[in-house]
C-alpha cells in the first residue's frame, strides 16, 4: 500500500530525514517509536504533503501512485489521513460544518454525490459512538479551546468519518487519559479491516497493548535503525533508547 | 396583508459551501459593458451642468435652487483627508455628471424598456419580470443614474407604500421630498454629500405609511455603465410610526482602467416604533491585481431614529471598490431607540477601505450595537473607524462594539480607530477587538482533510463573517457569500 524508498527530506535548509525505507501492506499496523526530535512528525508531515518540507531524494508510492506528486488534498482524497500531534484551532469554523465539507470534498474527488443531511447525520451519530465524543464539542469552533484530550479524540473522530486507507496517528495517545486511550484505541481497532493500514507514532508501549502492531520501527536521526515485532516496543520501554543510540554509534564507528 | 409574497426559506448553514465552491472564479464577473445609447451632459461641473441635469429631469425650481446651493457650498469645501486612504486628486472637471440611457421616460411596462438594458440586469442576475414575485423582491433598478423600471408598484400602492425613483418622487410627492430630503444628511454635511446634492441624477424613494409592514424586501440594484460617469444616486426612506421596511441595495460596475467616482447619499427616517433594515452588498469594480482602475466609493449613509422606540439597522458586505469611504450612522434621537451596524469589509490586492459607523446617542435608554468584521488580503488596507457618542441627556444608554480583523498573508493591513465620547455617566459602552490571521498551518490542516485551499479560505472567512451574514435577508446572503469567496480568490497559498 505504502512504499517509502530512500526518503531524504528537510526544512529550512536543515536535513531531518536521512534515507527512510518502509513498506506497509494492506491490513497491517506499523508503529514508529523514537526519541524526541528524531523525525517522526517530519515523516508524517512529508507523507501528508506539508509544503514547507522539502523532499531531497527518494520515492513514495501510495496505492500504486506517486504520492510525492500529489497535492495534500489529493493525498487525503486518495485515502491518506494524518491525525496531527498538535491539531490546529480554527476559530469561527464550526466543527460539523468542517467535517461535512471534508467528507463531501473527498466524495467529489471520487466522483460520488455529496452525502445528504440525513445520511451524514446518521453516519456522524454512528462514529460519535465509536470514539465516544460529545455532540456539544462538535457544535463548537474547530478545536478552539478544546482540551488536549478532546483535540485528540476529535482527530480520531475525523478519521472515523473519512474512513482512510492509511491512517497516520502522530502521538494520538499523548494527552488522553487512561480511559480515553482505551476508548479511542477500541475505536481505531473497529475501523481496522483487511484493506486499510495504520501507522502509529507513539512514545508509549501502553497504546500498543490496545492497537497491536505487526511491526515496530525505531527512528533515530532521521533513519529507521531497528525494526522488529511488537516485543521490540516492550524492550524499548524497559531499556530506553540508549542501547539503540549506542548500537548506532558502534555501527557508525 | 399579502403575506404569501414573503418567501420562507430555511437557512442551512451546512450547505453554505456547496454554493461557494460552485462559484469560485477568479475574475470580476460583472465586468461587461452594455452598449446603450446615452443622453449625456457635457463633461465637467459648473452651474450650467447642474441646470442641465435639473432641466432634463423637469425638476421644479426649488429643487434646482437646492442643488445650486449645495454646489456653491461644495465649492468652498475641501476633500476630507482624515481617512486612512490614499488616492491621487480627483479631477472633477473630467467627469460626466449625467448619463441616461436614451429611452422613454417613465416606462409603464417592461415592453417599453430597452431590451439591451433588461439583458444587462439579467446578466446581473436581476430580473424585472414577474418571476421576481417568487422571491418577493421589488426591484428599483438604477443604471447610470436613471431608474428604469420599478416592479411591484401596484401591489405596494395598495398598502399606501411609495417605492419609486427619486426623480419621480420629486414630481409626484414634492411635499414628502421637501420635508425629508437633506433632513438627515444636510447639503453642507461633507464634501461628497454636498457634491451629491448638487449633481445627483436619480436614486430611490421609499415611503411606508403609518402602521404598515412592507410585505416584501425592497431592492435597488445599482450599476455604473457609461465611461467616465460618476454615479451620484440619492436614496431616501421614510418609515412612519409603527411601520417596517427591509431594503436591499446591491451594486456592480463594469471593469474600467480608469477610476470611477461614486458618491451616493442615503437618508433614513424612522418615526415612533418604526423599523428600517437597510442591507447593502457592495461589489463595485475593485481595480485589477496591480491596483489599476476601480471605483472610488465615497458614500454618506445616515439614519435618524426620530421617534421613541424606533430602530435602524445597517448591514453591509463590502467587497468591491478600489476605495471605500463609508460610515453608515444612526442618530438615536428618540428615547428607547436602537441603532445597529453589521459590517463585513473585504479588501484584497491594492484595495483600501476606511469604513465604520457613528452611533449618536441623544435620547434616553438608547441602544446601539456594532459588529464589524474586516478581512484583508494582498497589499490591501482595511480600517474600521467608529464613533460612539453619548450626549449629556442620553441617560442609561448602552453600546456594544465588536471589531474583528482577519488577515490573509502579511503584506496587508488592518486598523481600528474606535472613538468614544461619553458625556453621561450612566452610559455603558463596551468595546471588544480581535485580530487573527489565517495561518499556513490552518490551511494545511484543511488540505489534509481533502479540502483545497480556496474552499478552506472560504470556510474560514464564512465562519468569521457569519454573525454579520446572518443579518442579511436570505436572497442576499447566498450572493454575499459567493462574493466573499470570489474577492479573496488566490489570496492564500
Ligand atoms: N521549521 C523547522 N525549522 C528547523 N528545524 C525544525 C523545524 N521543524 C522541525 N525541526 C526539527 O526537526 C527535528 C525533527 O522534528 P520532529 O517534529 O519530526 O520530531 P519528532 O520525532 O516528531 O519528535 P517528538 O517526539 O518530540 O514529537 C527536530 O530537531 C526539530 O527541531
Ligand atoms: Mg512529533
Amino acid at each position: 500500500m505504502l512504499t517509502i524508498q530512500n526518503l531524504h527530506a528537510g526544512i529550512e535548509g536543515k536535513k531531518i530525514l536521512n534515507g527512510i525505507n518502509l513498506d506497509i501492506k494492506k491490513g497491517e499496523v506499523h508503529a514508529i517509536m523514537g526519541p524526541n526530535g528524531s523525525g517522526k512528525s517530519t515523516l508524517a508531515s512529508v507523507l501528508a504533503g506539508r509544503s514547507d518540507y522539502e523532499v531531497l531524494d527518494g520515492t513514495v508510492e501510495f496505492l500504486g501512485k506517486d504520492l510525492l506528486e500529489m497535492s495534500p488534498e489529493q493525498r487525503a482524497a486518495e485515502g491518506l489521513f494524518l491525525a496531527f500531534q498538535y491539531p490546529v484551532e480554527i476559530p469561527g469554523l464550526n466543527t460539523v460544518n468542517f467535517i461535512k465539507t471534508a467528507v463531501n470534498e473527498i466524495r467529489k474527488y471520487r466522483g460520488e454525490a455529496p452525502l445528504d443531511a440525513v445520511s451524514f447525520l446518521k453516519k456522524m451519530k454512528e462514529k460519535m459512538a465509536l470514539v465516544n465524543i460529545e455532540q456539544t464539542l462538535l457544535s463548537r469552533s474547530l478545536n478552539e479551546g478544546f482540551s488536549g484530550g478532546e483535540k485528540k479524540r476529535n482527530e480520531v473522530f475525523q478519521m472515523a468519518m473519512l474512513e482512510p486507507r492509511l491512517a497516520i496517528l502522530d502521538e494520538t495517545d499523548s494527552g488522553l487519559d487512561i480511559d480515553a486511550i482505551r476508548i479511542v484505541s477500541n475505536g481505531v481497532n473497529k475501523l481496522r479491516n483487511k484493506d486499510n493500514a495504520i501507522l502509529v507514532v507513539t512514545h508509549y508501549q501502553r497504546l500498543l497493548d490496545y492497537i497491536v502492531p505487526d511491526f515496530v520501527h525505531v527512528l533515530y536521526n532521521g533513519r529507521i535503525v531497528k525494526s522488529g515485532p511488537k516485543e521490540l516496543a516492550l524492550e524499548l520501554e524497559e531499556r530506553g533508547y540508549d542501547f539503540i543510540k549506542n548500537e548506532n554509534k558502534a555501527e557508525v564507528a | 396583508m399579502k403575506t404569501e409574497l414573503i418567501q420562507v426559506k430555511s437557512r442551512d448553514a451546512e450547505d453554505e459551501l456547496s454554493t461557494i465552491e460552485k462559484t469560485v472564479y477568479s475574475d470580476y464577473k460583472y465586468g461587461f459593458v452594455t452598449h446603450i445609447e446615452a443622453d449625456e451632459a457635457p463633461k465637467g461641473l459648473n452651474e450650467d451642468v447642474i441646470r442641465f441635469i435639473s432641466a432634463r429631469k423637469k425638476e421644479p425650481q426649488w429643487m434646482l435652487e437646492w442643488r445650486l446651493k449645495a454646489y456653491r457650498h461644495w465649492l468652498t469645501m475641501k476633500t476630507p483627508e482624515w481617512a486612512n486612504i490614499k488616492f491621487p486628486p480627483i479631477n472633477y472637471q473630467d467627469i460626466i455628471y449625467y448619463s441616461a440611457p436614451k429611452q422613454k421616460i417613465n416606462p409603464k411596462n417592461l415592453d417599453e424598456i430597452d431590451p439591451e438594458l433588461i439583458r444587462t440586469f439579467e446578466k446581473l442576475g436581476i430580473s424585472l419580470e414577474e418571476q421576481k414575485r417568487l422571491t418577493g423582491v421589488a426591484v428599483d433598478a438604477v443604471i447610470d443614474s436613471v431608474s428604469i423600471g420599478t416592479s411591484f408598484k401596484g401591489q405596494l400602492a395598495e398598502l399606501g407604500i411609495i417605492f419609486c425613483s427619486m426623480s419621480e418622487a420629486i414630481q409626484e410627492h414634492p411635499d414628502l421630498i421637501r420635508e425629508h430630503l437633506g433632513s438627515v444628511v444636510p447639503i453642507t454635511d461633507n464634501y461628497f454629500s454636498a457634491l451629491n446634492a448638487a449633481v445627483f441624477s436619480d436614486g430611490s424613494f421609499c415611503y411606508i405609511p403609518k402602521g404598515v409592514r412592507c410585505p416584501m424586501e425592497l431592492s435597488t440594484y445599482f450599476r455604473i455603465n457609461a465611461e467616465n460617469t460618476g454615479q451620484f444616486e440619492r436614496t431616501l426612506i421614510v418609515a412612519e410610526a409603527g411601520s417596517y421596511v427591509s431594503y436591499l441595495e446591491g451594486c456592480t460596475a463594469p471593469m474600467r482602467d480608469e477610476n470611477q467616482l461614486h458618491a451616493a447619499v442615503v437618508e433614513l427616517v424612522a418615526m415612533e416604533h418604526a423599523e428600517i433594515k437597510y442591507s447593502t452588498v457592495q461589489n463595485w469594480y475593485p481595480g485589477d491585481k496591480q491596483g489599476r482602475g476601480g471605483v472610488y466609493n465615497f458614500v454618506t449613509k445616515r439614519g435618524i431614529c426620530k421617534g421613541n422606540h424606533s430602530k435602524i439597522s445597517w448591514t453591509q458586505v463590502e467587497t468591491g471598490s478600489a476605495i471605500t469611504w463609508k460610515y453608515p450612522s444612526v442618530i438615536l434621537k428618540g428615547d428607547y431607540s436602537t441603532g445597529e451596524f453589521y459590517s463585513v469589509a473585504v479588501t484584497n490586492n491594492y484595495q483600501q477601505a476606511d469604513t465604520g459607523t457613528k452611533m449618536m446617542h441623544l435620547g434616553k435608554n438608547t441602544r446601539s450595537r456594532i459588529v464589524s468584521k474586516g478581512i484583508s488580503a494582498g497589499f490591501s488596507n482595511n480600517s474600521y473607524r467608529g464613533l460612539v457618542h453619548v450626549s449629556k441627556n442620553a441617560s442609561n444608554s448602552r453600546n456594544f462594539s465588536q471589531c474583528d480583523s482577519l488577515l490573509l498573508g502579511d503584506k496587508c493591513g488592518a486598523h481600528t480607530f474606535p472613538y468614544i465620547e461619553v458625556k453621561n455617566n450612566t452610559a455603558v459602552v463596551e468595546h471588544e477587538a480581535t485580530t487573527s490571521k489565517i495561518g499556513e498551518d490552518q490551511i494545511f490542516y484543511c488540505n489534509q482533510r481533502g479540502i483545497d485551499t480556496e474552499t478552506a479560505v472560504a470556510l474560514i472567512i464564512n465562519g468569521f463573517a457569519k454573525e454579520v451574514m446572518n443579518q442579511l435577508p436570505m436572497e442576499f446572503a447566498v450572493e454575499a457569500q459567493k462574493l466573499l469567496a470570489i474577492s479573496l480568490e488566490g489570496s492564500v497559498g
